[in-house]
């Protein structure tokens, strides 16, 4: 390989940014019916009443992909995929404080 | 290359119906889908599940698996049959999360399966989602960081490979656990060499003093019993470099105590929590154990004296 590798600067898929329904379609290949679907079940939660003023927090990426995978893989619907995504990011929460407190239980040693 | 058992790796007979494959990988998915799993060889188990489940749950990949034989062992070495991997096979969706590949069993016996009908392999699959591994410190600070990751990719004639790719990525300062950095054009090459994104999802490796909760970084600090009794300024070490902090006098043990803004960088930063904990010095010298029964004579403490029961009671 020639010279040093080119730093690619990708972007945060964090609340500061926002994407609206066509740009998170088309990052996923999802139709408009299967995007409302999804806002209708609770998954995403754009703001903007209406769909052609919906955005959606970058985050939102993450968690569409998600879904579409455990829909996909986990044979579940939309509303089991919605549940699935709600109890796992619940138990990332709750991991990470057990490690927290679990530190302080057990101290440095 | 070896050979791959998919009914063994499903966990079901070789004359097993189509219900019972598909209730074998559903029950395996759940378990090893690494969305869900927190099972260590979670992504490995998922990818070898799933790619039995593509063997098998199609009639024509299932059949030409089958005309292999069943006198083979999983492990064993394995030399494809003439014109193996020629066919074109349909593919209904591709791995993703998980490696995003399949194994050289899977594509000598079916690599040259993607042209026919299989639009969705060809865009869905290009998307690849990686996690990545990096240190508290390297979100502090920025910077960047050099990856390897497994890329699929088809080639002119639709074969599905897999290959080896270096990135140098730029980890964005302030990133926290879970977060994604989506890189535009960085996923699998698909036919025509359109490419798909890659989704980086960060981990951060576990560190010897701090935890992290968000932008929040926790940590334990020991302190003596005088500092914990008289208050006493103590050096504390943060991300940023080390700080003064004040103990208050009286601090008991697991008293948190807050240093502003000192967790990961944003908008706004994060907070470092710091819990006390009192450790005694070893009372392994006449000297220190005198000064300690000095203190239980001039202290006259009971530290049980709200937790006391006439059960509990000995004297």
């Amino acid at each position: 390989m020639a010279g040093p590798l080119e730093i690619i600067h990708g972007v945060l898929l964090d609340e500061r940014t926002w994407l609206d329904a066509q740009e998170l379609r088309s990052l996923c290949r999802l139709s408009p019916e299967s995007l409302t679907e999804m806002v209708e079940e609770g998954l995403l939660r754009p703001i903007g009443a209406m769909p052609q003023h919906w955005r959606f927090p970058s985050s939102d990426l993450a968690r569409l992909r998600r879904a579409i995978r455990l829909q996909r893989d986990l044979g579940v619907n939309p509303a089991g995929a919605a549940l699935a995504l709600d109890l796992i990011e619940e138990v990332e929460r709750l991991r990470a404080r057990l490690r927290i407190l679990e530190r302080e239980m057990l101290g440095n040693s | 290359m070896q050979y791959k058992d998919y009914y063994k790796i499903l966990g079901i007979p070789r004359d097993a119906t189509k219900e019972q494959i598909k209730r074998a990988y559903r029950k395996l998915a759940r378990k090893y889908h690494p969305d869900v799993s927190k099972e260590p060889d979670a992504e490995a188990r998922f990818k070898e599940v799933n790619e039995a489940h593509e063997v098998l749950h199609d009639p024509e990949k299932r059949a030409a698996y089958d005309r292999l034989g069943s006198g083979w062992q999983a492990g064993e070495e394995f030399r494809p049959p003439p014109g193996a991997g020629t066919r074109f096979y349909h593919f209904e969706g591709g791995p993703d999360l998980g490696g995003g590949n399949f194994s050289d069993f899977f594509e000598a016996l079916f690599g040259g399966g993607l042209r026919s009908g299989a639009e969705s392999m060809r865009t869905r699959a290009m998307d690849q989602t990686a996690r990545v591994q990096i240190g508290l410190e390297d979100s502090y600070t920025g910077g960047s960081r050099t990856l390897q990751l497994d890329m699929p990719e088809l080639d002119d004639q639709g074969r599905l490979h897999s290959r080896r790719k270096t990135l140098r990525v730029q980890i964005p300062q302030g990133v926290t656990e879970g977060q994604q950095i989506r890189l535009a054009g960085q996923g699998g090459t698909g036919v025509g060499g359109r490419a798909g994104d890659l989704y980086l999802e960060i981990q951060f490796t576990p560190h010897r003093l701090y935890r992290a909760d968000g932008r929040d970084v926790h940590m334990t600090l020991p302190v003596s019993p005088w500092e914990a009794a008289l208050g006493a300024m103590v050096s504390v070490p943060t991300l940023g470099g080390p700080v003064s902090l004040k103990v208050p006098a009286g601090s008991q043990s697991g008293r948190k105590l807050r240093l502003k803004g000192r967790g990961l960088p944003g908008s706004p930063p994060g907070d470092q929590y710091v819990t006390l904990q009192i450790v005694l010095p070893p009372a392994d010298t006449e000297a220190v154990q005198k000064a300690f029964r000095d203190l239980a004579r001039v202290a006259a403490f009971d530290p049980r004296r709200d937790s006391e029961t006439d059960h509990g009671r000995t004297s």
